[in-house]
């Protein structure tokens, strides 16, 4: 265990991948449409895992990849698409076709995918929700179950507790022991990270412990629950980070039509994956110009006092 | 494009628009649902307030968004929470009062099918599945589907069931415990369909204009029911098409 509080967790990705995900193991590669670590889901194909079972709530492009390139066995999420432009080709030819091999699927609503996190997170053995009634999804995965409220308001659906064994959450910025500061959408990062046995923090920027305290309403996930940080600019890319990078949607566009060949897929991956040492090599094959044109322009929010008590 | 030309998809676009009058909140996924909203706010809503299921009360995009998750939805929001508070504290909790659902498949009860054609276990074709349609669906007082008509899409049996509508009519959905109303009527590109009947039978219910019954039931897999009165839907007015291509989708995205 590496939760010592004062411990300096920083290393590199390969460091993480290495000392963190193991073959067979469950991981969460979270966040919603943004702040998504693909240079985590990179470094987990080139170190060439085997038998994951991937959680998501999207899979987005990087399950999409990572399930191209023979890493996973099982995918549990709540939405199989490429969001805002359509299919996640690779996923369909696994599930359609067992390409490259079988893929089992167990899929929620996202309510029902938030709420396993949430379970998780605060160790309870279920979580209670009003969804699924008149639906067939309480046949397609039965790990939902429906009860009558024990004080008789009808019918709620439960879902299990969901624990990662490992997840990978990327944000604007922690200190060295993974007091980790996230702003934008907030998706279910805070529950997955307290769900989960270990947690990587993967950010765009390294402060001091003493930024982290003047704004702590900010904090959402503790270092105490942290075992690794890794700090990667850019890391996120193809997928944004509010207010230093957007979405690179031409790339989604172009993954699009890319990932309808499976082979054209292995030859992305053998680019820019396989054929590059870590993401550093992949932010300079983009080159900087690439991501200058990504950069949003400045919309700051004005401090707010917190008072001193003394 | 000139004079009082438009697209099948403009036409949705401003029926859904003209439909959300006086609404306070409604519930937006991209695409046409998302220029209909965003449309709605400088015509007949500007008091509504966008909620996306990322997690954003209140948008104000500057853009149109390209995803429910772009960062243009959280830049200038009321507020921005995590997804379980969106789905407890304002799906859940019942401040949706309209939302936009669109599928792969729906039925004559307003079921949808979002998430495989074929057989479940063995699908020949896997879809998204719910995302947040099926909570939506669920909880949302209304419901306004939005989807172009094809027989394909319009169905007898449903492959796979992701979204409650009226399940299988008459009052079975209240019956079933749903809290929501279920779907009010089907925005399409020849015609509004509702559900105005004991059955809670889909049913045409008006034409655009240069549409015949016999268009719309050539795309539709069962016979289709009819209103008493069928009445006829006016196009879109200048300023709406204005709206539209030089506001709201200046790029055409979803023309």
């Amino acid at each position: 265990m590496n939760k010592e509080k004062k411990a300096n967790k920083i290393m590199t990705m390969r460091q993480a991948v290495a000392a963190h995900v193991s073959d067979g193991c469950s991981l969460a590669i979270e966040g919603f449409t943004g702040s998504i670590s693909f240079a985590a889901g990179h470094e987990i194909m080139r170190q060439k895992r085997r038998d994951l079972t991937l959680i998501r709530m999207t899979p987005d492009l990087i399950y999409d990849q990572m399930i191209a390139a023979g890493t996973a066995r099982k995918l549990i999420c709540s939405y199989i698409g490429n969001p805002g432009v359509g299919s996640l080709y690779a996923i369909r030819r696994a599930v359609e076709k067992a390409l490259p091999g079988p893929l089992e699927i167990e899929e929620y609503s996202h309510y029902g995918l938030v709420g396993r996190y949430a379970a998780g997170a605060s160790r309870m053995p279920f979580f209670p929700l009003r969804s699924y009634l008149g639906t067939d999804m309480l046949e397609a995965n039965p790990l939902i179950k429906l009860i009558d409220d024990p004080y008789g308001s009808g019918k709620v659906a439960l879902v299990p507790p969901l624990n990662p064994d490992v997840a990978i959450l990327h944000a604007q910025r922690s200190d060295r022991h993974g007091n980790t500061q996230l702003w934008g959408l907030l998706g279910m990062q805070k529950e997955v990270a307290f769900a989960a046995q270990k947690v990587i923090i993967v950010v765009e920027e390294i402060i001091e412990e003493s930024v982290v305290r003047a704004d702590p309403n900010r904090t959402l996930i503790p270092g105490l629950i942290v075992d690794a940080v890794v700090h990667e600019p850019y890391g996120a890319h193809p997928s944004y980070v509010q207010g230093y990078y957007d979405r690179d949607t031409d790339f989604y566009l172009a993954w699009d039509k890319l990932s309808q060949e499976h082979g054209a897929v292995m030859a992305w991956l053998d680019e820019w994956v396989y054929g590059l040492e870590n993401h550093a090599a992949y932010v300079r094959k983009l080159g900087q110009e690439h991501f200058d044109r990504l950069k949003p322009e400045p919309l700051r929010a004005p401090s707010v006092d917190y008072g001193r008590y003394r | 494009m000139s004079g009082t030309a438009y697209t099948d998809s403009e036409m949705m676009v401003a029926v859904a628009a003209r439909r959300l009058q006086g609404a306070r909140t409604v519930f937006v996924g991209v695409g046409l649902p998302n220029i209909a909203c965003n449309l709605a706010r400088y015509t007949v809503a500007p008091d509504l307030e966008l909620i996306y299921e990322s997690g954003v009360y209140g948008a104000r995009p500057e853009r149109l968004p390209l995803s429910i998750g772009d960062p243009t939805l959280v830049s200038g929001a009321i507020s921005v929470v995590s997804m379980a508070d969106l789905f407890g504290l304002y799906l859940q909790r019942g401040l949706v009062e309209i939302a936009l659902l669109g599928g792969a498949q729906i039925d004559k009860y307003g079921n949808l099918n979002s998430t495989v054609i074929g057989s479940y276990a063995k699908p020949k074709t896997r879809l998204p599945g719910s995302g947040g349609a099926l909570e939506i669906a669920t909880h949302a007082e209304r419901i306004f589907m939005i989807m172009r008509l094809k027989r394909r899409a319009f169905v007898d049996k449903l492959d796979f069931r992701t979204s409650p509508g009226h399940l299988s009519g008459g009052s079975s959905r209240a019956r079933s415990g749903l809290p929501g109303s279920g779907p009010e009527i089907v925005i399409t590109d020849k015609a509004i369909l509702n559900f105005a009947n004991a059955e809670k039978e889909m049913q045409l219910s008006a034409l655009y204009p240069g549409r015949a019954i016999q268009d719309v039931q050539a795309e539709v897999g069962w016979p289709l029911r009819l209103a008493e009165t069928i009445e006829e839907v006016a196009a879109p007015t200048a300023e709406e098409l204005r709206l539209i291509r030089e506001v709201v989708d200046p790029h055409g995205m979803y023309r």
